[in-house]
């Protein structure tokens, strides 16, 4: 038990980490809480189909600002959809900089577009590092026998 | 041959006839000859000069008719000209060309000059008639001058009539226009002097109010009655008057001879009185007269223009008087209600200050007196439970009655103040009826048997067990009254007597304004107690529930009552809605007092008031939304899988949809809530919600449809209302919150966040 123990320690100071920096907020405390035994893989799936959705996305957006005339709409709504998904995950950083995102947007200003993509993209890849490293604790405290600490 | 000797034949024949042919032959007329040849000439000169000149002067002026006649002129004297010059040629030997020339010459300056001479027959007539035009348009010149003239002078007239009645206009003030009048008629019409004369107070005399020249005349009076006088204010046009008359002798007589002076009335008209012309009677106007003096040393008369312009300024200062007048009249009235308001105000704030310091004495008085009298009562009450000796007992007991007394005078007054101001309210609450009464009559049984008294007790068989109201004030109140016909009722009964009112015992006559309006929640009580005895005067009736009203009768027995006691009774009838009086048929002859009051009935009546919970107890949290039906469309995945989620954790039954079309499509009766997140851009999810509310209609199985929105957006909270969402739900939402919510919506059917 001791594995456990370290794991689950290790785990909480990993979350912990990431609620201070700023990466999760408290969405992602709800999330958390939503999972059960009726539901026992949520916050997995939520967080996988978080990375499906926000790959198409910018993948979408790096096109549509590569256009000669750049579709200023398009991009709004996909950035739109990103600052949602994000906010519903509790991704604070990713949300934050798809806000800059979507100013940048309305004042059609392309170059801060490409730069805020880029921002976007960054913080993206960092949550996501996080988050999959996060989810191979649980997996492996889950398989060490022992239960995910609850951070409420 | 023949025919050239023909043609010298004729030539020396026209030689012959020639007149200008001298005879070559007679060398004395040598001198003659000259002459006469430099005679042609300077003829000839003359001749050709002429018709120049004439064309010269011609082209110069620009209008002359006869431009024909000009040339016909010009080619007669042309040819004359050109005849004398060929002359010159025929002094001498001279060829037959010249002959034919000379010939040519004279018969074109014949025929010229006999056309000439038949056109000067018609042209002289017209000529000669030119001239009469001429001095006829300069007559007719002449006369537009003077009436342009006289124009002139009228517009000029006109002109100061308006500049005048400007000034006169421009001022309310009653002095500034009189003397303005004065002062401008005085410049206009260069006047001596102008002088206005006022009416007195008594209207007998006329008073020199205003003159130009001195700024602050003399008091000089005349009487009204002056013939001059009559005259003038007799009618409404300028009159000339002597100078040597009372009114006119406003200067000092000098060397000079005074000039014209005329006189004109002005109006002084009353507020209401503005049609000067509709004048019925002399008698009941006043007028001011003004009179006009022009400058004694001159040889000046007064013009009709002059004239007209008097009377034209005349009106308008009376019109001008008259607004002055209104103006004064509307500043006083002004003036007062300001001091009204004024006073009012003051008065209002020392009631107000009155108020304030009559309800912190009564705030501090309710506790302090209070606890006084509790320590009283409740000690002496004690006191009279140990042993003691019946003189004490006696004594104990009459403090304890007067502590009561007094406690329920606090009470009364207290009650009272707080039924005047409104600020009591009744505790409504779910009672025994029967019981009330039951219990009123037990209090009341004792003193009544003390004085010999019967009290029966009668309540209608569909009189409900169970009502609605203030129980204790309705105790209050049977108690007071039923109170009242014990103490004053030496012997005989007193009858309760308790029913349901129906509509004709609803009204009273002597309270038309009473009309009660019985529903399906409530019933009226009507409740009576019939007394024997000493009733009331029929004059009494009325000061009854007065305040602190006693009548005479009663206050010679010790009643020991306060006199607020009916006064409360009314006012805590009134709360409910309800009505009370006393009927009596005089002194000696008992009473019966009657009260109807409104209570609710329980069972049948919904709460009226819909009590707003902001915060919901624990009771709600337990409620189970397992199995609820609900759908959820949001067009963001990972949103939807997490909003699922949370439904899901709460127990509900979810489905999911990612649009618009899908959502109506999937959407059916069973499904209690919609969760619609209106963040999507476009319009689309107002849209469902009027679609769900067109095909669900309005009656209870309508799914109820909440929005989810991570902005708070006032305007979207007023588009969500607006389509007739039951709630607006600010993302991102908390397991608890989720609860909340749904508690609240299956409980009232609304949430709003605020």
């Amino acid at each position: 038990m001791e594995i456990v123990a370290k794991l689950q320690k290790q785990f909480m100071e990993f979350i912990s980490a990431l609620y201070r920096e700023g990466f999760l907020d408290d969405q992602f405390l709800q999330l958390q809480k939503l999972q059960d035994e009726s539901n026992p893989d949520f916050v997995f799936e939520v967080v996988s189909l978080f990375f499906e959705d926000s790959e198409k996305l910018i993948n979408n957006l790096a096109a549509a600002l590569q256009q000669p005339v750049v579709d200023f709409k398009q991009v709004d709504s996909h950035v739109h959809q990103f600052k949602g998904s994000s906010s519903s995950i509790g991704a604070q950083r990713v949300k934050n900089a798809c806000m800059a995102f979507k100013s940048f947007c309305e004042e059609k200003k392309i170059e801060g577009c490409m730069q805020c993509l880029q921002h976007v993209k960054h913080e993206y890849f960092l949550v996501k590092n996080k988050l999959e490293t996060l989810l191979r604790l649980e997996q492996q405290i889950l398989a060490a026998g022992g239960r995910i600490p609850d951070l409420s | 041959m023949g025919s050239l000797l023909r043609m010298n034949r004729l030539l020396s024949s026209i030689v012959d006839s020639c007149n200008c042919i001298i005879d070559p032959q007679l060398p004395a007329d040598d001198l003659l000859m000259k002459y006469q040849y430099i005679s042609d000439f300077f003829i000839a000169l003359a001749y050709f000069s002429i018709p120049v000149e004439l064309i010269y002067f011609v082209k110069k002026s620009a209008v002359f008719p006869y431009r024909w006649v000009l040339v016909q002129f010009g080619a007669f004297i042309v040819l004359c000209g050109a005849t004398h010059l060929i002359n010159l040629w025929t002094f001498n030997m001279h060829t037959r060309n010249v002959a034919v020339v000379m010939t040519t010459a004279k018969v074109l300056t014949a025929l010229v000059s006999c056309i000439t001479a038949l056109m000067l027959v018609h042209i002289i007539p017209d000529l000669l008639s030119v001239k009469t035009r001429e001095l006829f348009l300069k007559k007719k010149a002449a006369q537009l001058d003077r009436e342009m003239g006289i124009i002139r002078t009228q517009e000029e007239t006109g002109r100061h009539v308006r500049m005048l009645t400007h000034e006169i206009r421009s001022t309310l003030d009653r002095h500034t226009i009189l003397k303005t009048t004065l002062v401008e008629l005085g410049r206009t019409l260069a006047l001596e002097e102008c002088a206005l004369w006022m009416p007195t107070r008594t209207g007998l005399e006329l008073q020199l109010s205003y003159t130009l020249r001195h700024q602050n005349p003399v008091g000089l009076t005349v009487p009204i009655q002056l013939p001059v006088i009559n005259q003038v204010f007799g009618t409404n046009r300028v009159v000339k008057i002597s100078p040597n008359s009372p009114v006119a002798r406003l200067r000092p007589t000098g060397k000079y001879m005074p000039g014209e002076v005329v006189a004109v009335r002005v109006p002084l008209l009353h507020l209401s009185n503005f049609q000067i012309n509709d004048w019925p009677e002399l008698s009941t106007k006043r007028y001011a007269l003004m009179v006009l003096m022009l400058p004694s040393d001159s040889a000046r008369q007064w013009h009709v223009h002059e004239l007209e312009l008097v009377e034209v300024v005349a009106d308008q200062v009376a019109v001008a008087l008259s607004h002055a007048a209104i103006l004064e009249e509307s500043m006083r009235a002004r003036d007062l209600l300001m001091e009204q308001n004024v006073a009012l105000d003051l008065a209002r704030r020392e009631a107000e200050m009155a108020v304030r310091a009559r309800n912190d004495f009564l705030a501090v008085m309710n506790h302090e007196m209070r606890t006084p009298m509790h320590a009283i009562i409740a000690l002496s009450s004690l006191l009279q439970e140990t042993d003691l000796t019946p003189e004490q007992r006696l004594m104990v007991e009459t403090i304890l009655k007067s502590s009561n007394l007094l406690a329920t005078l606090i009470n009364d007054v207290l009650d009272l103040s707080r039924l005047e101001d409104g600020s009591l309210q009744l505790d409504i609450d779910t009672f025994n009826l029967h019981d009330l009464f039951r219990e009123v009559l037990s209090l009341i049984k004792p003193i009544a048997s003390v004085k010999k008294l019967f009290v029966t007790l009668s309540l209608s068989s569909d009189l409900p067990e169970y009502v609605i109201g203030d129980e204790k004030r309705l105790m209050q109140i049977l108690l007071n009254v039923v109170g009242n016909a014990v103490k004053f009722s030496k012997e005989g009964s007193v009858s309760i007597s308790a029913f349901v009112a129906k509509s004709d015992s609803l009204r009273d006559p002597r309270a038309p304004e009473f009309f009660a309006v019985p529903s399906e929640n409530h019933f009226y009580l009507r409740v009576q107690i019939k007394d024997t005895g000493i009733g009331i005067n029929p004059q009494d009736i009325p000061n009854l529930f007065s305040k602190f009203t006693q009548s005479q009768a009663l206050a010679t027995t010790n009643s020991g009552g306060t006199g607020l006691g009916l006064a409360i009774c009314k006012r805590f009838v009134n709360l409910m809605e309800g009505h009370i009086w006393i009927e009596s048929e005089g002194l000696g002859k008992g009473s019966t007092a009657i009260f109807i009051i409104k209570l609710g009935i329980p069972g049948r009546a919904n709460e009226s008031k819909l009590r707003f919970v902001s915060k919901l107890s624990e009771n709600h949290m337990q409620m189970s939304f397992q199995g609820l039906k609900v759908l959820v469309m949001d067009d963001n995945g990972v949103s939807r899988m997490v909003t699922k989620g949370l439904l899901t954790h709460l127990g509900c039954d979810v489905t999911t949809v990612g649009s618009r079309d899908e959502c109506l499509r999937v959407v059916t009766q069973e499904h209690k809530v919609v969760f619609m997140d209106v963040s999507m851009p476009g319009i689309d999810c107002y849209e469902v919600a009027v679609v769900i509310h067109e095909r669900f209609g309005k009656h209870q199985g309508r799914p109820l449809i909440v929005a989810l929105t991570g902005n708070t957006d006032r305007v979207i909270k007023e588009n969500c209302m607006r389509v007739g969402m039951d709630g607006v739900i600010l993302k991102p939402v908390s397991v608890d919150k989720m609860r909340s919510v749904l508690s609240e919506l299956l409980e009232h059917g609304v949430v709003l966040e605020s």
